[in-house]
């Protein structure tokens, strides 16, 4: 299976590269919901109808030789669990796909465009780009939509715009995310407060894994809620004035801490490190909040010997599916933590 | 909303959470979350509103209960869900479900985007008409906008634009 390629990292776009602010962003991805005008939604599709729609669309794309170069399409019926559980982590595809047999996605060569064929609307165009320039991935993702609607007739209202399954995404069908790493604004315990009010501003706001307020390794997603009404600029624009004052915020907690504040923080990503680089088990909660702190380091300039795309590449091989799918065998969840902690020792030290 | 713990508070923490590959959809509020320290590994994809199905349950509870004193409820022609059906899975069967329901989404639209109308893209190959008239919907805005201002200049140069597309309209 051609998916072992997908665990190199090294040819994510978004985590190798560093895109503006990207001392506080990690990513900005898009995602625009589009549907068959004649179709059923996926919901109500049966297997042989739900594989013409792939069929469809993956021709649609690849009609355009540049946009679809080497790009690999994936159905969710033919891999393992392990497998989905790995695009899941990756953020190629949504846990709704993975859990859907009827399913499919497509990854662009450069991993910069995921579409995902029906999940809850029979394609979901996504693309990702490093840093903040949700502007950018958009233009990707409308260009993507505009090559497939060259091909496919598109469900759309004159009036309430493209028609999805589920009305929370009618109208333009986007959802604009940034992936956001506030290590001192989550120390100083000023995140809970600060979503509360963003909430108010139509915008949602989870950890990126993890439960409840605990957000491992202090990854915050935002996004837009509103999809009807307001054009797909101004929803960018939205997000990133929001998203624009919270990093002002999280830079000047970061200024602000001095003195003894400093060496304590000094102190906690050196030791921090010093686990990453010399613990024999690890769990993914315990690396994530580790490589949050080393992280936080290198942007501080503390940690020098590491780039801010280093420890992005960490995020993502801490996971659990990743260590599962690198050593390809069932493992027990001990024999997991030390692959894990050999694994990210092996990277750091390299 | 409200916190599904407490069902006082307002819910402001979401929560995903997957045992066994089995998802559970938490709203708590964030006394409620705190005190709930469930670690199992969990991941939030792109910030979906989630819980749609209770949220439509809840809107559309007293016009469903209307519909069933009727012997035939609402529904689509060409795929066949029910108006009922709809609000009880929280999803549309096919594109056409809009048009055999318009007469009932209006409020729950409003609710969930404050909108009843698109401004934004429109599909290149098959949105012509389309494309036009929006163009000239929101240069009637921008209009307005100007006349209010006592922007007279703006206006007379706004007017013509729409006079223009209009025959354009016309034409095609
Ligand atoms: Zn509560
Ligand atoms: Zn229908």
């Amino acid at each position: 299976m051609a998916l072992e390629e997908l665990l190199d990292t090294s040819r994510i776009g978004w985590i190798n590269s560093t895109g503006p602010d990207s001392d506080i962003v990690i990513s900005s991805r898009v995602r625009l919901a589009r549907n068959l005008k004649d179709v059923p939604f996926p919901h109500l599709l049966n297997g042989s109808q739900a594989k013409e729609v792939v069929k469809r669309v993956y021709d649609a794309f690849t009609s355009n030789s540049v946009l679809a170069k080497d790009a690999r399409l994936y159905l969710m019926g033919d891999l393992s669990e392990t497998e989905k559980n790995l695009l899941v982590e990756m953020h190629f595809i949504s846990p709704d796909l993975a859990r859907e047999d009827k399913g499919a996605v497509i990854i662009s060569s450069d991993r910069r465009i995921s579409i995902m064929i029906n999940e809850e609307d029979h394609l979901r165009i996504q693309c990702v780009f490093s840093g903040l320039d949700p502007q950018e991935a958009y233009e990707l993702a409308s260009r993507v939509d505009d090559v497939l609607e060259e091909q496919l007739d598109i469900a759309f209202d004159e009036r309430l715009g493209y028609l999805t399954a589920c009305p929370t995404n009618v109208g333009t069908g986007i959802r604009v995310s940034v992936m956001l790493h506030l290590p001192v604004l989550t120390m100083l315990r000023q995140v809970d407060r600060m979503f509360s009010t963003i909430a108010q501003l139509g915008l949602v706001v989870r950890g990126l894994y993890g439960e409840g307020t605990e957000a491992w390794g202090n990854l915050y997603q935002i996004s837009n809620q509103i999809t009807l009404g307001k054009s797909e600029e101004d929803i960018i624009q939205n997000l990133m004035s929001v998203a624009g004052q919270i990093i002002a915020s999280e830079r000047q907690a970061r200024r602000n801490l001095k003195g003894e504040d400093r060496l304590r923080l000094e102190d906690k990503i050196s030791r921090s490190y010093g686990i990453l680089t010399n613990s024999r088990l690890l769990t993914t909660q315990e690396a994530m909040g580790y490589i949050s702190d080393v992280r936080l380091g290198v942007d501080l300039g503390i940690i020098k010997n590491l780039k801010p795309e280093d420890l992005n590449n960490l995020f993502i091989t801490a996971g659990p599916s990743y260590i599962q799918e690198v050593f390809k065998k069932d493992m027990t969840p001990l024999e997991r933590d030390l692959n894990r902690a050999n694994f990210l020792r092996g990277k750091l030290l390299k | 909303m409200k916190c599904d713990e407490c069902k006082k508070r307002p819910a402001t923490v979401h929560i995903t959470k997957i045992v066994n590959g089995e998802k559970t959809l938490m709203h708590l509020c964030e006394q409620c979350a705190k005190e709930k320290n469930i670690f199992s590994v969990s991941f939030n994809f792109d910030g979906e509103p989630l819980s749609m199905q209770k949220f439509l349950a809840s809107f559309f509870e007293p016009m469903v209960s209307e519909f069933r004193e009727k012997s035939q409820p609402l529904s689509c022609n060409r795929c066949g869900l029910t108006f009922p059906r709809f609000t009880q899975i929280g999803r549309f069967g096919c594109s056409n479900c809009y048009e055999a329901f318009k007469g009932q989404l209006d409020p729950m639209l409003r609710r969930l985007h404050g909108k009843t109308y698109h401004v934004g893209k429109v599909p290149r190959r098959t949105g012509g008409r389309v494309r036009i008239k929006s163009e000239i919907e929101r240069l009637k805005r921008e209009l307005q906008e100007a006349v209010n201002a006592e922007e007279y200049e703006r206006a007379a140069q706004l007017r013509d634009k729409i006079r223009e597309l209009e025959q354009k309209l016309g034409r095609n």
